[in-house]
């Protein structure tokens, strides 16, 4: 009875989670990640590679609106190096004591400005289809990111007999194969500046390790708190297990 | 003066237990409650399931000084907690991740009382109770589902509360009740925050009178026989104390595992999505722990009769005490009943299947068998068997099969002596 019982818990918090959306994906090549496995913590220079990627490319149509600035320094970025990055960009603020609204350069506290007034001017802009924002599409899609370097190496010539509607581009791997976000990766696009050779597949990785910081930025102080409560519990655990097996061996036998 | 007779010296402890003798109700209830001492670790599943109801209302809390309930600020309100809030992360993923362990762990209690037939007279009452924990466990579960109003929150509700459409007469003008409008919106979360609210402490009420019930009738164990006395029972403190926090430290640790190590295995990515009312998901499916639900929901062709179906796969729940009519508690003396309850856990899973996936081809047809097995189960396979089956012979008391080696089942007649020695194996 307890065995079986062991067996269906198993069954229950593997299987069953993993069906349920598991279902009909179209099959997506999968990468090696840094961040994977117990130990493995984010690739800081593969992300600020990614994030020089993401400013040369997609930041021109997706927002990040979720990240400040500040936030960067989970890369590996000091002070300097974050308000220097920050002063690249303007942000509307105000009203000033006119009633004026005004451009100033981004402090460390404020977040990547989006690229669009609205939605509609994205919208616009795009053919008719939002460019969404990344901040945390790294955990909004099936697949994750290899899902995302997917889509970026996956444009293709459509096949024979394949419509494609007008400013449409086909992708092997986007749901339905029509998307509206012309093919944006390509070797050399933006030149390192840790010498990293600029393949376009090693852009589009780049920028989805910088993708997984800005959807997780607390991961690293996750999984190393992990590693610790886990090793708490399990300790803490045999020791209650020695109590009551102290406890209920003289029970029983009388 | 009709002061409680206390039997604590401590002066500060007397004055409070003898005009509210609440140490001594403790001390009865938590200390000296004695538990029979055959219980194997399937007893451990109540214990932990207050863990979880605890940590539920304390990570809840938390979360809604942050949270806020408005179709523009939710999302945004839940990232924010996730990556400005100290610990925030921690927060969240241990609250969305403890809803799935809190109902795994009710689902072990549960099916532990259908073993069992800790269900039967005279706890019936008990169980009944247990059942209402479970459905207002579920609305809790769904309305928190909704809140941090990603694309599933968004389509969940609004299937769900579609439901209520299907009742004859009254249906829509229910639905727009429920919605405060014409549709999911704005209205819609502003309720369910305040009900998600409340519900747990509704629970924490009724696990009250839960206990309270329980320790009016005394606690099964894994023969289903009556305790005879002392030699039967040990007292709850230490004994199923340290047991249970043995057991629930075990069950942390796979609890730890997953929040800080895949915390979104469990939720579903289309939830790190905004909420978009323009846009259907391509499959809308619940959490695991309404998947068996759901497939009963789809097994049905017709709306109204898949939702009383769906219903109705909780309510005979609260027959079960009456369905189930032998005297013999235990599955373990009744074979072929036991046979039954498993092919009834993997119809649970079949079920849970179906509900994952896609409702068409095969997955109908396993969605319907298992539908109607699962009724059947209760309505003719219990109030058949108890009058048919014949159990086998049950032990007098606990400490005799206790004090035997091994398995408690008797094996054909010849009592055996208490000196023979034993390896204390917990078989049930
Ligand atoms: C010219 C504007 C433009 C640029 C530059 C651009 N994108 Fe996009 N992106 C879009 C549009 C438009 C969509 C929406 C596509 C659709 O829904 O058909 C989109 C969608 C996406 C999606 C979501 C796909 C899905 O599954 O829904 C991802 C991920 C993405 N872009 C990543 C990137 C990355 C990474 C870069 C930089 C390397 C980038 N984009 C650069 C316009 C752009
Ligand atoms: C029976 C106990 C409870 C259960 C089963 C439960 C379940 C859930 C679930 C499933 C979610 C969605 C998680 C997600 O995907 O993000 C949620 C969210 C939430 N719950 Fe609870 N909850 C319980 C108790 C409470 C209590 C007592 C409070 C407040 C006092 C609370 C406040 C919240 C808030 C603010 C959210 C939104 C934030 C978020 O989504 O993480 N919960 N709950």
């Amino acid at each position: 009875m307890m065995r079986a019982f062991t067996t269906l818990a198993a069954a229950v918090t593997i299987g069953l989670a993993g069906s349920a959306w598991a279902a009909e994906q179209i099959e997506i090549p999968e990468y090696r990640w840094s961040h994977e496995g117990v130990y493995g913590t984010i690739d800081r220079a593969a992300a600020q590679r990614g994030l020089q990627v993401f400013q040369a490319v997609c930041q021109s149509c997706h927002g990040l609106k979720y990240v400040y600035f500040r936030t960067l320094k989970g890369i590996g970025y000091d002070d300097d190096q974050i308000k220097a990055l920050a002063a690249e960009y303007e942000i509307e603020d105000g009203p000033d004591e006119w009633g004026e609204m005004f451009y100033r350069p981004a402090r460390p506290t404020d977040i990547f400005p989006d690229p669009f007034p609205n939605e509609a001017a994205a919208r616009a802009a795009n053919g008719g289809a939002y460019p969404p924002d990344l901040s945390v599409i790294a955990k909004g899609r099936p697949g994750g990111l290899d899902y995302i370097v997917a889509l970026q190496m996956g444009y293709e010539i459509e096949p024979d007999g394949f419509e494609l509607a007008d400013g449409k581009y086909y992708n092997a791997y986007f749901p339905g194969h029509q998307i509206s976000m012309p093919q944006m990766l390509f070797d050399e696009v933006v030149e390192y500046q840790d010498g990293t050779e600029p393949t376009m597949l090693q852009h589009a990785k780049d920028v989805a390790a910088f993708l997984w910081f800005t959807a997780e930025p607390h991961y690293d102080t996750r999984k190393e708190m992990g590693v610790r409560v886990v090793i708490f519990l399990v300790v803490l655990a045999g020791l209650f297990f020695g109590v009551k097996r102290a406890l209920w061996r003289n029970v029983k036998k009388h | 003066m009709a002061l409680y007779d206390t039997q604590y010296q401590n002066p500060l402890i007397k004055w409070i237990d003898s005009r509210l003798p609440i140490i001594t109700l403790m001390d009865n209830e938590y200390n000296k409650y004695p538990m029979p001492k055959n219980i194997n670790y399937l007893w451990a599943f109540g214990a932990i399931s207050m863990i979880m109801l605890f940590v539920m209302i304390a990570t809840g809390i938390f979360l809604a000084m942050q949270y806020v309930p408005t179709t523009d600020g939710a999302f945004d309100s839940v990232e924010r907690i996730m990556r400005e809030v100290n610990y925030g992360w921690l927060l969240r993923y241990v609250h969305a991740n403890g809803a799935s362990f809190f109902f795994l762990a009710v689902y072990f209690h549960t099916f532990r009382g259908l073993y069992y037939g800790s269900y039967k007279e005279p706890r019936e009452l008990l169980w009944i109770i247990g059942v209402l924990i479970l459905i207002v466990m579920i609305m809790t579960a769904f309305t928190g589902y909704v809140l941090p109003w990603g694309q599933m929150s968004f389509w969940a509700a609004t299937v769900i509360t579609n439901l209520f459409s299907a009742f004859p007469l009254v249906g829509d003008d229910l639905v727009t009740w429920i919605w405060g409008g014409f549709s999911v919106d704005e209205p819609t979360l502003n309720r369910f925050f305040p009900i998600h609210f409340v519900l747990p402490f509704v629970i924490f009420g009724l696990v009250f009178l839960h206990v309270a019930a329980l320790h009016i009738c005394g606690s099964n164990n894994p023969l289903g026989i009556d305790t005879k006395g002392p030699q039967d029972t040990v007292p709850f403190n230490p004994y199923a104390t340290m047991k249970d926090l043995y057991a629930f430290f075990v069950f942390a640790v796979i609890f730890a595992v997953f929040v800080f190590f895949a915390p979104n295995y469990l939720l579903h990515p289309d939830n790190y999505v905004p909420a978009d009312p323009l846009v259907t998901p391509a499959h809308i499916v619940p959490e695991w722990y309404f998947l068996p639900f759901y497939a009963i929901l789809r097994a049905i062709p017709d709306k109204l009769g898949g939702v009383i179906a769906m219903f109705g796969s909780l309510v005979v729940l609260f027959f079960v005490p009456w369905l189930d009519t032998s005297k013999v508690r235990s599955l373990v003396f009744r074979p072929l009943s036991r046979l039954f309850f498993w092919l009834f856990v993997i119809n649970c899973f079949a079920l849970g299947w179906a509900g994952a996936m896609p409702a068409e081809g095969i997955w109908i047809l396993v969605a319907q068998v298992g539908t109607a097995f699962y009724f059947a189960y209760f309505l003719i396979v219990m109030p058949v068997l108890s009058r048919k089956e014949t159990p086998l012979p049950l032990p007098e008391s606990i400490s005799e099969p206790v004090l035997k080696s091994g398995s408690p089942r008797p094996k054909g007649g010849g009592r055996v002596r208490a000196s023979a020695t034993a390896s204390r194996k917990e078989k049930a």
